[in-house]
């Protein structure tokens, strides 16, 4: 098995495995070529004899559906042969020796295709301007007399034919033109359109490789155990202890704060590890608990100092003299990712090159995480990505803690393939939390019910000062990203159109290390808000749509969301007996959003979600039917989260240490999710797999009061003995 | 020396016989459809067939399997006939990120055989695997589609 190829292959077209075996094929160096062999035309398209097409996705695949969008998108412009498509990775290796040809590898934030969707559609014009003009040549024809459709190209005047495979070797030797038209997407034929996935059947066989699936020829298995306490490091281990145990080949300490065991399997590497005697030097945070967060906290909410992320008007003197006033504090906890696939990666070191393969939201984070910690240079780098087992922003670039520890092992091991696997309990005490907030939300309202002044004051941790200091730094110490949802411009941008507003964020930031978690601070400021705009509706005596429709008069599209799913789940209407309704809408990455839910609820604790309806405004729809699939898919990572989820803290480690304890959502509490798709275009593209997961919780909230008269304020709901039935 | 029959296939393993025949599949025998999610047979990702029936491999002790007849989500299909679940979870796109439909489709298999034509309120009851992804909208789909396949075929 040659193990540094440049590509990995995924999809139905691959060959046994699921995992192509490529071979360095003998092609001279003229023309850059696919894993096949088959030159590329410009970086996007590579298309081998017998017409099959690589389409380049360097965003990472963890069930979104985004390699199979992207590639609807190329092959659109590309007029190829849809069932002869299949997808390569470039590596982030190759991309740096290309000037960073394929441009940014970060998928998080919803962006594998609202952010390049332009640029790959251009690849795939590109690519099809090449191979017509290389016909057109070859026919001694003008290219404007040559039409291309499913990779035939055909000169009608002389009724000659050719395919995509046989003009690709000429075509990769032509120009790539830089200024191609793309297609008006009203007249897509394959984008747009509800196809179906790419990379389905080896993910019903068993075939499909997870970073966790790797097996190489020498390869040894890693169990990994940091100090339970962030910020804690090893201060001494007994090797002797388990060194004699069967198939135990090492005992590694790994950076200042973890110790790992290297092992045959890794089954013998964790039973070794369980009984490796470890004393770690817990530092300074082994006292903090939730309870000491929550005070934090809590000071924040009447702190002086606190940054401005939207304001208009002056909220604080209009609160002053409002008719009535409305104020609440709710809370939001700390979450873990819990992506079905522990935390993994195989590395290989030698001083000459170091090699990682395996699951990554972000090529080129990782990329720059080998880098670093196995200190040598760009060229002696590369990452080479499998299929994730979900990603939902744990996989992102920062920090690539397992990257870094998996070279950190393998460089105690040179030359031998090292696979590091954490174990779930690792998983969950090592996260990068969602991150913990608290939010007193102050309203008033004028003498006929308006809502004058809104105060909301965060007070709690920011994921940027903890990954992205700069940004924090550029910002005078402001998070932007703490105002998702609520903020005073762009995509995240605050819908409500409030004459006196203040929205700020005292910024409390905890031991515990903060990361972006599906839909990131957009959970909690829709709780937050949307929960809030109900208990003004009802203190102002109006129904909680009414009272948004009059604020949203700035906000067509944010309207327009809130309208569709109102219509659909019958809002006005009388419910079915027993069956309450609630909903919320934002906008968030450039999308907007809407839900609404109806739930019943029984001995006042035990909920029951029939219906889920969600809309969504993303501009554009490449793909309807894998867009049905990430709103529901949202709703149930979002209601998991509001009705088991939350990570406590005692003597500074995280207390839940598997599923037993941090429960998710099983198939008997799934609602019917009904998805509403409302693209209307525009010049700005939003995002899929995240919006619509903020507007569950708090449709569900809102429902959850009407159905009991009880306003829950904080999450998770089985802290007030709420259960999901 | 333990002997398994998976997937029709004997395998001698040399392994503690404690060893969860979850990661005896896996590092021993080689068949990585089997996944690890938890090891406390919490979320379902390592479900296999014994004797016909669904089992959390990561809690079986490699011991008591021997002399069984094992299945893995590898052995499902008939040569290149995929099983009906596995085909109508192709019809319907079933999998997200696919990482626990192994075990989800194992745990589908093994309830059909008991109940070829399950209601609403059996698959509640049965099929408690984890997904992060949020597939259960599609899985109950692709479950009542593989029950009337099953129905068409016999009829």
């Amino acid at each position: 098995m040659q193990m540094n190829r440049r590509t990995f292959i995924i999809g139905s077209a691959a060959v046994g495995g699921g995992l192509a075996l490529g071979l360095r094929l003998p092609f001279g160096p003229d023309v850059a070529r696919a894993q096949d062999g088959s030159p590329e035309v410009g970086v996007w398209v590579a298309i081998a004899p017998d017409d099959t097409v690589n389409i380049r996705v360097v965003r990472s695949e963890m069930g979104q559906g985004t390699i199979t969008g992207l590639a609807q998108l190329v092959a659109e412009e590309l007029e190829c042969d849809w069932s002869r498509v299949r997808i390569e990775y470039p590596t982030p290796g190759e991309s740096v020796k290309r000037k960073r040809a394929w441009g940014d590898f970060s998928t998080g934030g919803s962006r594998g295709i609202r952010e390049s969707h332009e640029y790959v559609r251009k690849g795939g014009a590109a690519a099809r301007v090449m191979l017509v003009q290389a016909a057109a040549n070859q026919w001694k024809v003008p290219a404007s007399e040559c039409t291309a459709a499913n990779s035939v190209i055909t000169h009608a005047p002389s009724k000659r034919r050719t395919t995509y495979g046989k003009v690709a070797e000429a075509a990769a030797r032509l120009p790539v033109p830089q200024d191609v038209a793309l297609k008006d997407p009203k007249t897509w034929k394959l984008a747009g359109k509800p196809i179906k996935r790419l990379d389905t059947r080896d993910k019903v066989n068993g075939r499909m490789v997870y970073g966790i699936d790797l097996n190489m020829p020498g390869m040894l298995n890693a169990a990994i155990k940091a100090c339970p306490v962030f910020g804690g490091t090893v201060k001494s281990y007994d090797a002797a202890q388990v060194s004699g145990m069967q198939g135990v080949r090492k005992v590694v300490q790994v950076g200042d704060d973890a110790v790992a065991v290297v092992a045959d399997t890794w089954w013998q590497a964790k039973s070794a590890l369980d009984k490796l005697p470890v004393v770690w030097d817990e530092g300074p945070n082994a006292k903090v608990s939730s309870a000491t967060i929550a005070e934090v906290l809590k000071a924040g909410l009447d702190a002086d100092q606190a940054f401005i992320g939207n304001q208009n008007g002056n909220a604080k003197e209009a609160l002053g003299g409002a008719a009535k006033k409305v104020e609440a504090v709710y809370a939001y906890p700390f979450q873990n990712h819990a992506c079905m696939e522990p935390m993994n990666i195989t590395a290989r070191y030698t001083p000459d090159k170091c090699e990682v393969w395996g699951p990554t939201q972000n090529g080129e984070g990782a990329f720059a995480a080998v880098l670093a910690a196995s200190g040598l240079p760009a060229e002696k780098v590369d990452v080479y990505k499998t299929m994730l087992g979900g990603g939902f922003g744990r996989r992102g670039a920062y920090p690539n803690d397992y990257v870094t520890q998996a070279v950190l092992i393998a460089k105690q091991m040179p030359g031998t393939p090292i696979k590091l696997l954490w174990s779930r309990e690792e998983d969950m005490l090592h996260g990068r939390y969602h991150p913990v907030m608290q939010c007193r939300l102050t309203g008033g309202l004028d003498a006929n019910g308006n809502l004058s002044a809104l105060h909301m004051r965060l007070s709690g941790q920011s994921i940027l000062a903890a990954v992205r200091p700069q940004v924090v730094q550029e910002q005078k110490g402001r998070d932007p990203l703490s105002f998702q949802g609520v903020f005073e411009s762009g995509e995240h941008a605050f819908t409500y159109d409030v004459p006196n507003l203040l929205i700020d964020h005292a910024m409390r930031n905890t031991h515990v290390p903060p990361g972006f978690w599906r839909g990131v601070n957009i959970n909690q400021n829709a709780v937050f808000m949307e929960c809030f705009m109900d208990e003004l509706a009802e203190a102002a005596g109006q129904d909680a749509l009414e009272f948004r429709r009059k604020l949203l008069g700035k906000s067509p599209r944010a309207l327009g969301v809130l309208n569709a799913v109102a219509e659909k789940i019958g809002w006005g209407k009388p419910a079915p007996k027993g069956v309450y309704r609630g909903l919320a809408h934002l906008k968030a990455f450039n999308s907007y959003v809407a839900g609404a839910a109806e739930i019943s609820v029984t001995d006042g604790n035990k909920v029951k979600i029939h219906r889920i309806v969600g809309a969504t405004d993303p501009g554009y729809a490449v793909n309807p039917a894998q867009i049905e699939r990430q709103v529901a898919g949202s709703f149930v990572y979002g209601l998991s989260a509001l009705f088991f989820q939350e990570c406590t803290v005692k003597d500074g480690h995280i207390e839940q240490t598997n599923f037993h304890e941090y429960n998710s959502m099983r198939i008997a509490q799934m609602p019917k999710v009904e998805t509403i798709l409302l693209p209307t275009g525009g010049t700005v593209w939003g995002g899929i797999g995240e919006p619509t997961i903020c507007v569950a919780a708090p449709a569900v909230l809102n429902a959850y009061y009407r159905a009991t008269g009880k306003r829950i304020r904080s999450v998770p709901l089985k802290n007030h003995g709420i259960e999901l039935v | 020396m333990i002997r398994l029959s998976i997937n029709g296939k004997t395998h001698n393993v040399e392994v503690d016989p404690n060893t969860p025949l979850l990661w005896v599949i896996r590092e021993q025998v080689g068949l990585t459809g089997t996944k690890y999610g938890c090891g406390i047979a919490q979320c379902g990702a390592c479900t296999v067939h014994i004797d016909g029936a669904a089992v959390r491999s990561c809690s079986f002790p490699v011991s008591a399997a021997a002399g069984k007849r094992i299945t893995t989500i590898e052995g499902l299909a008939q040569g290149k006939n995929l099983h009906k679940v596995q085909q109508a979870w192709l019809e319907h796109d079933v999998p997200q990120c696919g990482y626990c439909q192994s075990g989800m489709i194992m745990a589908v298999a093994a309830l059909l055989k008991e109940k070829p034509k399950p209601t609403d309120a059996d698959i509640d009851a049965a099929i408690t695997n984890i997904c992060r992804c949020g597939t259960f909208q599609q899985v109950r789909e692709a479950i009542h589609a593989a029950a009337n396949a099953n129905a068409n075929a016999k009829a």
